[in-house]
């Protein structure tokens, strides 16, 4: 029976019209990645140019290819200094938080079957903010020192999603439970968050406010190489599964019927995402947006198949993010305004643009 | 008698109501086997009872006598292919890539020339190569029916389990849709097995037949014996008339019978039934389940 299939036309090498339309179409999701990866590194070079002191984009790539290469290319001192130290770390803080968030929002997008799923709607974001108030206004944490305000971002972020999970295991694990769960968490934490405000003092409530609004230029390369290592990791996890991604969006039955464990596959990767972004969050604080919206524009300009839409929802996110925080650094100097308020003031209409243009009935 | 699909003692329910009760049938190789039965009675749950999408309580299914319950997804997924009924779905996907996921359970991560070879080939076979790479949401009933037909054949699959196929769609869409199943029992001998409402086209297509009520087989044959004038009164409560049309019954519904009827009058519940008596006896302990004791008056 097998082998019942194999003889016919597109044995003979001859491709048919719509054959070569659908490898041109193909053609055209790698050209897109292509084209995603050199925006995103013409737009760190063009970035650091950004500030009070004037630097060519040339003197950035020279700074970057000086230091890998750890050679001497006879640079400016303070240039090479303001680039590497000032500079560039919260420009790849702001493309591996992008990128992360964007591939979380992705995954969750993906196995929860939802277009409104994203770590901001899931109440991941909320969980972190719960954390920071605890450590900040109310002095608990669960880990003590200088990373006692990551230290329970990172544990409230993750553990509301355990709870979301922990929920949707118990309950049979629909799709609306899941969604449902996330938003009354998104609630209870921030009316917690909000009560914790009458005891705080002023600084304490500045404190969280800061982390509540997102700072990419909060940390240096140490803890960027971290987070850049979780994100590895992470994609090598979740790469094996992409296929089984697509096939999750046609449903559990679907999925169950062509030989994936449903259940199983969405119970890890989604301990992935949440891993994911927990780990950026505690960081860079709940910056919104990126993880709904970088998914959607992905799926709009590429389509769903999540071989390619996952990097690409990482991609975007990465150039949104760092887009939005030059521009929030840069549009009213000397004042810096926070880069989760920029990428839903620069993101939103981009967003807008696209699903006014599109022709297709989903959007 | 080769037998491709066993099935022994099944029994599902969900939340411990009963949906199927001890179900027994076998099912030869390339045959077209049709199950009908009123609404709620079980039909798309013992089609997936056979995928294992759902997982009975008790009783065995035989495939090619190797019991699923001990074979892993991916193994049933190279011998059974499930077309759903009515399938939603959250984001578009194009037709090509619906199809392709049928080649999952022979593949690894890359999707490799041999399964696109596949693919296209099914695609041209169903006549919908040309929507390739429109998106599944765009296309008509008709079409969706096509792209998940061609799916469970990407998965190269002995066994096709179809559930509602022709709902939903007109008369010329209904008959190529039976067509293609039965052409593919035909030359590619496949074993398809339909839930189906239309004792008509049931009949047309049918090699075999099954008729259920309430989770169980009522009467199993060709369709010849399962249509009769008296087993459609007794399970659909409906008046018919058989008519023989090219070699196959044809079935012609007159009124439904009116079986129940229960008034409330002063203080008695006054049920009536033109059938048997044992319509009577269900009706009122259905009424002394609400209301305490409940005298017959025959």
């Amino acid at each position: 029976m097998t082998k019942a299939f194999r003889r016919h036309s597109s044995r003979t090498g001859k491709r048919s019209d719509v054959q070569r339309e659908f490898d041109k179409f193909v053609g055209r999701k790698i050209l897109f990645m292509f084209a995603l990866m050199v925006l995103a590194v013409i737009l760190v070079g063009v970035s650091v140019t950004f500030g009070p002191l004037e630097i060519t984009v040339l003197e950035v790539y020279e700074a970057i290819i000086q230091r890998i290469l750890s050679t001497d290319l006879g640079m400016d001192e303070l240039t090479e200094l303001v680039i590497w130290n000032i500079r560039l770390p919260r420009i790849m803080w702001g493309l591996a938080a992008g990128f992360g968030l964007g591939v979380a929002g992705c995954i969750m997008q993906a196995v929860l079957r939802n277009p409104l799923a994203s770590p901001f709607t899931l109440g991941i974001s909320a969980g972190a903010n719960f954390g920071v108030s605890l450590a900040i206004i109310l002095d608990f944490a669960i880990f003590g020192g200088m990373y006692a305000v990551i230290g329970n971002a990172f544990i409230f972020a993750f553990l509301t999603s355990m709870i979301i999970i922990g929920i949707s295991a118990i309950k049979g694990g629909t799709v609306e439970i899941l969604i449902l769960a996330g938003i009354a968490l998104n609630y209870v934490f921030r009316a917690a968050s909000d009560l914790f405000k009458y005891f705080a003092t002023y600084e304490q409530k500045e404190a969280t406010q800061a982390f509540g609004q997102g700072d990419l230029g909060t940390f240096g390369w140490s803890e960027l190489s971290l987070v850049a290592l979780i994100i590895l990791v992470c994609m090598i996890l979740v790469t094996p599964k992409l296929r089984d991604l697509n096939i999750m969006t046609a449903g559990d039955e679907t999925a169950k019927s062509l030989g994936i464990d449903a259940g199983n596959l969405r119970m890890f990767v989604m301990m992935v995402a949440s891993f994911l972004v927990a780990s950026v969050v505690a960081f860079v604080g709940p910056i919104g947006f990126v993880g709904l919206v970088g998914p959607h524009m992905s799926r709009m300009i590429i389509g769903s198949d999540h071989r390619f839409q996952l990097p690409a929802s990482g991609l975007l996110g990465a150039i949104i993010l760092v887009a939005s925080d030059i521009l929030g650094m840069n549009i009213i100097p000397p004042i810096i305004i926070p880069v989760g308020i920029m990428t839903s003031i620069l993101g939103v209409p981009f967003f807008f643009y696209l699903i006014l243009t599109r022709r297709r009935e989903y959007w | 008698m080769m037998i491709k699909l066993a099935i022994n003692g099944l029994t599902f329910s969900y939340n411990s109501v009963p949906i199927l009760d001890d179900i027994c049938m076998e099912v030869a190789p390339a045959k077209l086997l049709s199950i009908v039965g009123p609404n709620g009675t079980g039909k798309s749950t013992l089609l997936k009872c056979v995928d294992r999408v759902l997982k009975p309580q008790q009783g065995s299914i035989l495939l090619d006598r190797k019991d699923i319950m001990k074979m892993d997804r991916m193994e049933i997924a190279k011998e059974v292919g499930y077309v759903q009924q009515n399938v939603k779905r959250s984001f578009p996907t194009t037709v090509f890539d619906t199809v392709i996921m049928g080649r999952r359970p022979h593949q690894g991560w890359r999707t490799r020339e041999e399964d696109q070879e596949i693919v296209w080939e099914i695609l041209e076979l169903l006549d919908i190569d040309q929507f390739a790479l429109k998106y599944f949401n765009e296309l008509s009933g008709g079409q969706q029916q096509r792209v998940l037909i061609a799916r469970a054949l990407a998965q190269e699959a002995s066994v096709l389990l179809l559930d509602e196929p022709t709902s939903n769609l007109d008369i010329k869409r209904q008959l190529e849709v039976m067509d293609i199943v039965k052409e593919l029992v035909r030359t590619k001998r496949i074993t398809a097995i339909v839930a189906i409402h239309d004792l008509n086209l049931a009949s047309r297509y049918s090699d075999r037949m099954i008729m259920m009520k309430d989770g169980k087989i009522v009467i199993a044959g060709d369709p010849g014996e399962v249509l009769t004038a008296e087993k459609i009164e007794a399970i659909y409560g409906v008046k018919v008339d058989i008519k023989i049309q090219s070699d196959a019954p044809y079935v012609i519904p007159l009124k439904p019978v009116k079986t129940k009827k229960v008034r409330h009058h002063g203080n008695y519940f006054i049920a009536r039934s033109k059938k048997q008596s044992s319509s009577i006896d269900r009706i009122s302990d259905n009424l002394s389940e609400r209301f305490g004791q409940v005298k017959v008056l025959k």
